[in-house]
């Protein structure tokens, strides 16, 4: 199902919390374009997953190559790689001392060294995409999670990044707050980004994803379609799961 | 009051206080410059920087001041020829605003530490997420969130430091303390009058200051 040339691969990697094996020897190569789906009961290592694809998480053993240069360990050179790779988290994470066009204008200004005006004229662009751009002069606390969470895709649209890792981006949201970050998602992956999304959101994999991805115990255990793995799960452990989030 | 009345003996007083104003001022610069470099240390990637810190912090918070004070003249200056400054008052000064902030850095360092503690761990992931460098994070986001849960504390850092200045006044400099023994030692029948008057300025200069930075940190929490 891959839609373009890797962008983003994974060989054989291994991570270990103490004695905790959270991913055990995972493979996985996501194409230009490609949306992927992590999913996976809580504790199977999809969060560690998506972290180390930035280097959050450093691995054990194995490789990661983005957009075929190996991940660089530290430095200048790490800093320059997460430049291009966006990422969301579960938390927002807006920084919460500097207001919305701030916090989405700080990256190009002091990571790109753009000049500032133009930094903001974009940033309004990303912020009314988002459909914030009136929210620009408030700080995070004065927003709803969902429209943090918008801020933060905002944020990380800004460094125009080659793929985005959206980390649970819904798992904090009040239910009714699910659809409008869903919905920005929904249209970037229409607009050819690469993104791998960990989520509990099985309508956003059904309908955006490329590949699903299912995990468990830190082992990647099925890639198939999505409606491969939602209308024939081949592992019983992929079997289960589904059984017991879709009968609710 | 006829001891204040005397113009020598308010110059002295006067003077006195001046001293005490200079060594906090210069030793407060100094002290949180040192102190947040010292923090930045404390908690960075590098393993020898780190060791630096804590080090400093557990070498000068756990030696007495007095003790510390000692060392700046009789150690620094007087065995090895460390000099300050051509005048002899200005030279204990100097050697006062050493010692002043190498102690008050370690406390300033913890706090400053303290406050890093208090500014949630994914701040400083979103920060690396965007390709910040690790001082760019410090500099950009995580201090400047840090600095303003710290200024309360960092207030009663200063106060303490304030009256620790009058610690300065055993290497010989004629600081508030000094004047105070002196005149108390020459006009016996006006002692707890003359306590009263040194007690009380610093109660002036340091109530006021107390309450300007409860009133600043309230002003600049961050609201999360």
């Amino acid at each position: 199902m891959t839609t373009g040339e890797p962008l983003i691969v994974l060989d054989s990697v291994n991570k270990w919390f103490g004695p905790l094996h959270v991913l055990d020897d995972v493979s996985l190569s996501v194409g230009k374009g490609e949306v992927v789906v992590v999913i996976g009961p809580s504790g199977s290592g999809k969060s560690t997953l998506c972290r180390t694809i930035n280097r959050l998480e450093p691995i054990s053993s194995g490789t990661i190559t983005f957009d075929g240069q190996p991940l660089p360990a530290e430095g200048k050179a790490l800093a320059r790689l997460r430049s291009e790779v966006g990422m969301v988290f579960q938390s927002f994470n807006l920084f919460a001392h500097k207001t919305i066009l701030e916090n989405v204008t700080l990256g190009p200004v002091k990571v790109r060294k753009e000049k500032a005006a133009s930094a903001r004229e974009r940033g309004l662009a990303l912020l009314d995409r988002v459909g914030i751009a009136n929210q620009a002069d408030k700080f995070p606390a004065q927003l709803s999670g969902g429209q943090q969470q918008r801020v933060a895709i905002a944020r990380a649209l800004a460094m125009q990044p080659k793929a985005m890792l959206f980390d649970e981006p819904t798992s904090a949201l009040d239910p009714e707050m699910v659809g409008e970050v869903l919905d920005v998602m929904t249209s970037l992956a229409r607009e050819g980004m690469t993104m791998v999304v960990v989520t509990h959101e099985m309508g956003f994999a059904r309908h955006a994803a490329n590949r699903v991805i299912f995990m468990a115990d830190g082992k990647l255990v099925e890639d198939a379609s999505p409606t491969e793995f939602f209308g024939n799960p081949r592992s019983e452990r992929a079997k289960d799961f589904l059984s017991k989030i879709l009968t609710h | 009051m006829h001891v204040f009345a005397d113009q020598a003996n308010f110059d002295a007083y006067v003077s006195g206080f001046l001293w005490i104003l200079k060594l906090t001022g210069a030793a407060a610069v100094l002290a949180l410059l040192l102190g947040v470099l010292l923090a930045a240390f404390r908690v960075s990637p590098v393993p020898v920087l780190r060791g630096f810190g804590t080090a400093w912090v557990n070498i000068f918070r756990n030696t007495p001041l007095t003790l510390i004070i000692f060392f700046c003249y009789f150690g620094l200056f007087s065995t090895l020829g460390l000099s300050l400054a051509d005048d002899l008052d200005l030279n204990n000064y100097w050697l006062g605003v050493v010692g002043l902030s190498v102690y008050t850095a370690s406390f300033v360092c913890e706090a400053v530490r303290s406050g890093i503690n208090t500014v949630p761990n994914g701040q400083a992931e979103a920060a690396r997420a965007i390709g910040l460098t690790f001082f760019q994070t410090l500099r950009i986001v995580v201090l400047p969130q840090a600095g303003r849960a710290v200024v309360a504390p960092l207030g009663s850092v200063l106060i303490a430091l304030c009256k620790n200045a009058t610690i300065v006044g055993t290497i010989g400099l004629m600081e508030s303390s000094s004047v105070m023994k002196d005149l108390i030692n020459s006009n016996g029948d006006a002692v707890i009058a003359i306590f009263a008057v040194f007690a009380g300025t610093f109660a002036a200069l340091l109530i006021p200051t107390g309450y300007f930075f409860g009133w600043l940190a309230n002003r600049l929490a961050v609201k999360r």
